[in-house]
């Protein structure tokens, strides 16, 4: 039975620094390159070459760490990781074992139905990624690709504080937004920008101890993360309901299969004899150095989560949405500055761009109009030049490239509003007039045929005009 | 011309009394007339053509410091175009694709470069022996080692088959084979040289160096050698000391340490020949004092775990993937593995590395690793507190003169022991050197002198100072065409 057992899950997360060259080479980082070209002899551990780190990874490893509120470690060092792969030309890996930059810290992530639980982050470190062997298309043979070697990743640990696949996917997320947030990484998963390894036990509930544990490495979206989890956790119930036991391995997840597979037993496995990497010296990271770090970072998810409901007033689920992605925050703020309204804005953007982005499949930076633009359409609203209506047409046509500007879209296709009464009058009365037995019926009593009168006038007025003040005429005329 | 030293060649080429052309020439006449010696793993094929650009040069003015001046480098600096095997059959088949500093600098201040010297396999060695390409034999004695592990370049300087030759010192290996062969070594201070495009033995140990007849010639090269370089992470950012500006200084104000320690373990011919430096150097001013080492007992022990840990992961790219030997039809990965190394690493790199693997396993790292660490400090801090007395320390290089080629090749140990007065500079990261001082039967000896962190002035300084009034330096053994 699935709820006899406790799931414990705990994730490493490496994710890759937008930088624009590597680690330790000057090698460019850019993705999708011809194999080997953006391989240096530094790259290709040819003799005699030495390691020299890229200062720019520095700010970015510790705005993760400042935003997780860790401590920043104030002498940062590298260590030698060492065991024999093709596509680790060196025969060991630059990473740091006994100093690493981030030291503790937590995130809160909220789950699905509302809650808010901390996850513990026990350390996040600096190291170089592997370059990547291709064994298709070679018939037998392997080939290496040294481009990615030495790509600079950040390798973020979790406590193994997740109870549930949903958790443990919330708790990615939210790494993934943060390091987006803070432009640590680009976090595009399709290009192995942010890879998950899952560490997932069961034990029986109240169990002291855990349960022994399997590593799926390589996990590289948020659908295979719970379905890789899923995956494990009821092949581990049955291995013990069965009366089995876990072993300690490393496990693949194949997406193809939707299944779990053992890719090398941690029993025979390598002893990686780290010691520290006499090429490079230790770095001293000075309180100096993390403060102007510190001010050069943007709002965190859950501070604006915060302010645009305290501040903002908006409703929580608002907050939550408009918070999630910083550029969809950025462009709500931009719209908020130029309408000065944030209940309209936040209508606008969650309700027509968001929808139309999703129907386009468009990021926010793709929206054809921008958020002053949409800004002023709500100034138009608000100034009763257009009604809410003609709004949304105007919204469309901006949308689909049928207008420069807000201004002169409603100046030339005449899309003012009416508000004045001597021209509202008439129509109302020929509404009247038209429609005799629906206005007896209203008269006697039958008051919920207001609507009907309304919709007709604003009809008559192609939406141009203002519907409360139809609202009190045909109420005044009928009356 | 030949039997003029480096800065004795400089004048006469600025004299026009013999072109680059001429020099380079019978250099090469004199190294294929040598052949036996075993210095050289290659020669350069375009030696006369850059000798005659130095010479074109120099007809239009140039004043590169070291202009049109024949040199060899050390087989373990990689140079863009030529082989560069560090003595391993692992890269005989190694050519290399771009310049280490060392080789670029001194191209730059305008040398030619003669060819490759020989070495001990990835420099792990104190006799040459380790070679993939044989023993070098040392010129004054052919039965004898040149010691190691750049015998081939001390062995070049002795024989005049160059009057200068790069090398680097892990362990002694630019002073303990200078001293065997009669000719003045210098070992920087450890970040003083850039180690980019010198293939690693011990990443935190080796430094390259100079050897030459003169501490004049060491100070000339080193000044083009030394300096900050932004590819070399240990690098220092120190400026560059005025090195043959300060040759000429008296040496009144220096005083110097003798080790009890050292002093105490010498045979009596090797106490007589450091009884003669220290009247020597006490008639030129200096004075004397004796210091104590305490821990320097235990500088072979930590030496050889730490290096061999530092070899053990550096030397795990020559894994047949990329460059190098590979075996023949691997069947798989480990295969290719197990047999590209196990078929073209020498006995002593084999050795090392699986030493170095053991100390850095789980389980031993504590008591090997990290033990051999807590010793390094040790050390360095028994040094630091001495240089409080004294300002450099002298003592014999070696325990004796070179012994027999095959000699020492079954006792590891009593191999080891030939680096005992040198290792602990390594380990400490202080400048020290080797130059004549006498000899043993007529087997040459070198002496010592260890310096403050980037004090290589003072130490050529004085081993200028000497030399100017001995002539041990001088002496070039016969027999040779």
């Amino acid at each position: 039975m699935r709820s006899d057992w406790e799931v414990v899950i705990g994730l490493e997360i490496h994710t890759q620094l937008s930088t624009a060259s590597k680690i330790f080479s000057g090698s460019s980082t850019r993705f999708g390159a011809e194999p080997n070209t953006q391989a240096s002899a530094v790259d290709l551990a040819l003799p005699g070459v030495l390691p020299v780190v890229n200062e720019g990874v520095y700010p970015k490893a510790i705005a993760f760490g400042l935003a997780v509120g860790a401590t920043i470690g104030k002498k940062s060092s590298f260590d030698r990781k060492n065991y024999f792969y093709p596509d680790l030309p060196k025969g060991y890996q630059i990473t740091q074992m006994d100093h690493p930059i981030v030291q503790g810290g937590e995130v809160e992530i909220s789950l699905p139905d509302g809650a808010i639980k901390v996850i513990r982050i026990t350390r996040a470190h600096l190291e170089e990624d592997a370059g990547k062997s291709l064994h298709e298309d070679f018939q037998g043979m392997t080939a290496i690709d040294l481009n990615r070697a030495g790509t600079p990743l950040l390798e973020i640990v979790s406590e193994p504080d997740m109870r549930s696949s949903a958790e443990a996917v919330a708790y990615a997320r939210t790494i993934h937004q943060l390091v987006t947030y803070l432009s640590v990484s680009d976090g595009n998963m399709a290009e192995g920008s942010l890879r998950c390894d899952a560490n997932v036990s069961i034990r029986r509930h109240g169990a002291r101890t855990l349960g022994t544990r399997t590593e799926t490495k390589n996990v590289n979206s948020f659908r295979f993360l719970e379905r890789a989890i899923e995956f494990e956790i009821e092949r581990q119930i049955n291995v013990l309901e069965s009366g089995g036991r876990i072993k300690q391995e490393t496990r693949l997840y194949d997406p193809d299969k939707d299944e779990t597979r053992p890719m090398r037993s941690k029993e025979t496995a390598t002893d990686y004899r780290y010691f520290p990497e006499p090429d490079l010296l230790p770095v001293v990271i000075d309180e100096a150095f993390i403060e102007s770090v510190r001010a050069t970072m943007p709002e965190l998810p859950a501070q604006k989560r915060s302010r645009y409901e305290n501040d903002l007033g908006l409703t929580p689920e608002d907050s939550r949405i408009l918070s999630s992605e910083l550029g969809l925050a950025t462009y709500f703020e931009c719209c908020v500055e130029a309408c000065e309204d944030a209940g309209l804005a936040a209508n606008w953007v969650r309700g027509d761009l968001l929808g139309n982005l999703n129907r386009d499949g468009l990021t926010i930076d793709q929206a054809p109009l921008d958020a002053e633009t949409l800004g002023q359409i709500i100034n138009r609203i608000k100034d009763q030049t257009i009604s809410g209506k003609i709004a949304k047409t105007i919204f469309t046509a901006l949308w689909e490239g049928r207008a420069d500007s807000v201004d002169q879209y409603i100046a030339s296709e005449g899309l003012v509003q009416v508000t004045d009464a001597s021209a509202l009058e008439p129509i109302v009365d020929k509404i009247i007039a038209e429609n005799p037995a629906q206005a007896e019926q209203y008269r006697s009593g039958k008051t919920k045929l207001l609507g009907f009168f309304v919709g007709q006038v604003m009809k008559e007025t192609a939406g141009k005009a203002n519907p409360k003040q139809v609202n009190d005429l045909v109420k005044s005329r009928l009356g | 011309m030949l039997d003029r030293t480096l800065n004795e060649q400089l004048r006469g080429l600025d004299k026009g009394e013999y072109s680059s052309v001429d020099l380079t020439r019978a250099y090469l006449d004199k190294i294929s007339a040598n052949n036996q010696l075993n210095c050289f793993i290659s020669i350069a094929d375009d030696a006369l053509q850059q000798a005659n650009e130095a010479d074109k040069l120099r007809a239009s003015g140039s004043a590169k410091p070291l202009l049109g001046i024949p040199i060899a480098h050390k087989d373990i600096f990689c140079q863009s175009g030529v082989k560069t095997t560090a003595g391993s059959k692992m890269l005989d088949n190694f050519v290399a694709p771009y310049d280490s500093t060392v080789v670029a600098r001194l191209r730059q201040a305008g040398v030619i470069s003669l060819g490759k010297t020989n070495m001990d396999e990835f420099a792990m060695g104190s006799s040459n022996e380790s070679s993939y390409y044989g023993s070098v034999k040392n010129p004054w004695e052919e039965s004898c080692v040149p010691g190691g592990s750049s015998g081939g370049s001390a062995a070049a300087v002795a024989a005049r088959l160059c009057s200068a030759a790069t090398g680097t010192d892990t362990g002694g290996s630019i002073r303990q084979p200078a001293a065997f062969c009669g000719v003045t070594g210098i070992k920087p201070t450890y970040g003083r040289v850039s180690r980019w495009g010198m293939i690693a033995y011990a990443s935190s140990l080796d430094q390259a160096g100079p050897i030459a007849t003169t501490a004049q010639d060491c100070a000339l090269l080193l000044a083009q050698m030394a300096g900050h370089d932004p590819k070399d992470s240990t690098s220092s950012k120190n400026e560059t000391d005025d090195y043959l500006g300060k040759l000429d200084k008296d040496i009144k104000d220096v005083t110097i340490g003798l080790c009890t320690e050292h002093i105490q373990s010498l045979d009596s011919s090797m106490s007589q020949i450091l009884d003669q430096v220290v009247k020597k150097l006490e008639l030129l001013g200096a004075s004397f004092k004796e210091i104590s080492l305490p821990t320097s007992h235990l500088a072979i022990p930590a030496y050889y775990i730490i290096a061999p840990a530092e070899c053990s992961a550096n030397l795990s790219r020559f894994d047949g993937v990329r460059y190098g030997y590979r075996c023949e039809a691997p069947v798989n990965l480990e295969d290719l593995y197990k047999r590209s190394r196990s078929e073209s690493f020498g006995a002593e790199v084999k050795n090392r590395i699986m030493v170095g693997t053991f100390a850095l396993s789980a389980g031993y790292y504590d008591a090997y690793y990290k033990k051999a660490q807590q010793i390094r400090r040790l050390i360095k801090n028994d040094f630091l507190s001495a240089f409080e007395k004294v300002d450099v320390i002298l003592g014999p290089t070696t325990p004796g003169p070179a012994f027999a080629i095959g000699e020492k090749s079954d006792d590891q140990v009593a191999m080891y022991l030939q680096d005992i007065f040198t290792i602990s500079a390594n380990l400490a990261g202080l400048p020290a050197m080797s130059f004549p001082a006498g000899f043993i039967g007529k087997l040459p000896v070198g002496m010592q002198l260890t310096g403050r962190y980037f004090d290589e002035a003072r130490l050529l300084n004085i081993a200028h100072q000497f030399q100017q009034d001995t002539r041990w330096h001088k002496q070039q053994p016969g027999d040779l065409l």
